[in-house]
């Protein structure tokens, strides 16, 4: 063989972020091998602690640094770590933190959030002797810096087939975090195996669409799409099918109507601290994916997709919308309040250039703090069977405990999206964004769905203050410090994000630009 | 047969064949067949060699083997990574040694791991 073969340069300043993750999750499988049980969770929430903090400062020194077309790709242009990457990842990496901090939790019951032994015959003698005394699995950090790892991955790839690779690296630990609740076992791991199978047909179309990509333009890296676009001579249709396929794919990750279903049951099956780490993180992920897949590879078109998916945007939007009023379940209302905000952001990516991505990059942390610190307060309202999610235990829990009725108020508040909240700021740069880009038919439908969910949020604040308490409301825990540092920063950023939304503005709109 | 998605008007023609084989032999055997509706003793029985029919066809496999057939699945797909490796690595130097090095280095962590948790000891 007299071929010389080259290797791709690897840029590892902008590859650290992910290698310290990956790297923090391989130690963290030995910490599980051989660091003694008593010592495990606080040696791994360290561990994963501090690999996230690294990582973030590794991202806020590459942007300090400066990042410009000419540095942004690495690994023979497989990665693309440009500014809205960046942003992404750095986003990715604080709500990871936020999440983490509830995934950490262990006062609020014994033994925590997670089974100890996830193999064990649900019900059976030894299953109810763990449910007792033991501690939960601490193999949910090594998974959650996978999952993180491959999400950062993820936003970066540009390539179809490294995003692949990613998508299955970020979804697998994710498959196994829903399963790992410690009550309802179950429901948690018929939520995990409901998950996986479905993801596993939403990966499948996703390589076929790869495939035929391929078939159409013989390349399947982003650039190479998007110069044979308009160049290549293989049938339209191929190319057509191919991004129908990945969206498919793509839109299962995001939650859009009608790739919608596994949603609810998941986030209700999950571990509570897990379910805020997906609907925080995997949308930040699944969206800035989707978003460089249309803006970098497909933008030439524009014309095919875009028509499609305002469609889609709308059917997200009015079915989440509904069917959140008719749920009796607070886990469920809130998967359907993320099914409808995938609308929304959608809207925004639809509105197209620089204005749809930073109001994309914006929605995303706004929603992200939102959501998980709301998740986190759900996991405070709890009996003697674990968390009491359902609405009607939730009435007359203002005369209970009126500081966390008047948090969980103006989180719902932000969810509706009223003024002072990060949810107006948010909206409204998404809308503005699609009026912008001439969707405005898209901004009318959102304004109606807006409208039609502000009703279910409204309900809840209705019970929670006018009804009368009962013999069965529940009491609301004391935090522990993890959970109230989770629950304080979401708070806080919504209500900064609400009040003085301009700094984290301007950090998006700069970083509103891929690199081809 | 031509053009870029003709070579799959092959796969269909195939297809098409497959179809009218199949149905043709059961049309066939229909019409030679004679027809004798009753249902004697052991004729609507699986064919088995001789042997008479074992009751039911739902075998459970001991979860146990599954752990095993993971561990398989894994380190064949390494060895499925290691044979083109093997081509090129005297051509890329130490570097692609130690790439190597470090892949198979994360999943002997994974069997590191089995091993400790005791996934490996045969109970």
């Amino acid at each position: 063989m007299g071929d010389t073969i080259s290797f791709p340069h690897l840029d590892y300043a902008a590859l650290w972020p992910m290698l310290i993750l990956f790297g923090a999750a391989c130690v963290g499988v030995l910490v599980e091998a051989f660091v003694p049980k008593a010592w495990r969770n606080t040696v791994q929430l360290v561990l994963s602690l501090l690999a996230m903090g690294a990582a973030l400062v590794m991202v806020i020194k590459r942007a300090a640094a400066g990042v410009t077309a000419a540095n942004a790709h690495t690994a023979s242009d497989a990665i693309s770590i440009d500014k809205a990457g960046l942003f992404l990842q750095g986003a990715l990496l604080v709500l990871g933190i936020v999440s983490l901090l509830l995934i950490g939790e262990r006062t609020l019951e014994t033994g925590g959030p997670f089974v100890a032994q996830a193999a064990i015959t649900v019900g059976s003698e030894a299953d109810r002797r763990q449910a007792a005394r033991e501690s939960g699995a601490t193999e949910v950090y090594p998974l959650a810096l996978f999952a993180l790892a491959g999400m950062l991955l993820f936003v970066t790839a540009n390539d179809l087939l490294v995003m692949f690779v990613a998508l299955e690296v970020f979804s697998l630990p994710l498959y196994l975090l829903c399963a790992l609740a410690r009550r309802k076992r179950l429901l948690s791991q018929e939520a995990a195996v409901k998950y996986f199978l479905l993801g596993a047909f939403a990966s499948a179309f996703f390589l076929f669409g790869v495939a035929m990509v391929y078939g159409f333009a013989n390349a399947v890296d982003f650039n190479s799409i998007h110069a044979n676009i308009s160049t290549s001579d293989k049938p339209f249709a191929l190319l057509l099918i191919g991004l129908a396929m990945l969206a498919i794919g793509l839109l299962f990750k995001v939650a859009a109507v009608p790739f919608h279903v596994w949603t609810p049951d998941v986030y209700q099956g999950a571990p509570t601290p897990v379910t805020a780490f997906m609907a925080a993180c995997t949308k930040a992920a699944a969206f800035g994916g989707l978003a460089r897949v249309l803006y970098v590879g497909f933008d030439r078109s524009n014309w095919n997709f875009t028509p499609v998916l305002g469609v889609i945007a709308v059917l997200t939007m009015l079915v989440g919308a509904v069917l959140a009023v008719t749920q009796t379940d607070l886990k469920r209302l809130l998967a359907y309040s993320s099914v409808a905000n995938a609308g929304y952001l959608l809207v925004g990516v639809l509105g197209g250039g620089a204005a749809g991505l930073s109001s994309m990059l914006f929605y995303l942390v706004a929603y992200g703090f939102a959501i998980i610190a709301a998740f986190a307060l759900l996991t405070l309202v709890r009996d003697a069977d674990g968390e009491a999610t359902h609405l009607s235990r939730w009435a007359g829990l203002g005369r209970r405990s009126p500081f966390f009725a008047s948090v969980f108020t103006f989180l719902l508040l932000a969810f509706a999206g009223l003024p002072l909240t990060s949810g107006f700021t948010a909206k409204f740069a998404v809308f503005g964004a699609a009026i912008g880009g001439g969707q405005t038919w898209l901004v009318l439908f959102g304004v109606l769905s807006s409208i039609i969910l502000a009703f279910p949020y409204l309900r809840v604040i209705v019970m929670m203050w006018l009804s009368e308490p009962g013999d069965t409301t529940p009491s609301v825990s004391i935090p522990g410090a993890l959970t109230s540092a989770a629950l304080m920063v979401g708070v806080l950023v919504t209500l900064l994000l609400g009040v003085a939304p301009s700094s984290l503005l301007d950090l998006a709109n700069n970083a509103a630009s891929f690199v081809r | 047969m031509d053009g870029y998605l003709g070579p799959y008007a092959t796969v269909g023609l195939l297809l098409l064949v497959g179809v009218l084989i199949i149905g043709g032999a059961f049309t066939a055997n229909r019409l030679l067949r004679p027809s004798r509706p009753n249902a004697a003793d052991g004729k609507f029985d699986t064919y088995e060699c001789g042997l008479d029919p074992v009751e039911g066809g739902w075998a459970q496999v001991h979860i146990r083997y599954y752990i095993y057939a993971y561990l398989y699945v894994l380190f064949a797909v390494e060895a499925v990574f290691l044979f083109p490796w093997a081509v090129v690595y005297l051509a890329g130097g130490a570097k692609v040694i130690a790439e190597m090095a470090v892949f198979v280095a994360v999943l002997a962590l994974g069997l590191l791991y089995a091993w400790r948790k005791q996934a490996l000891r045969w109970l």
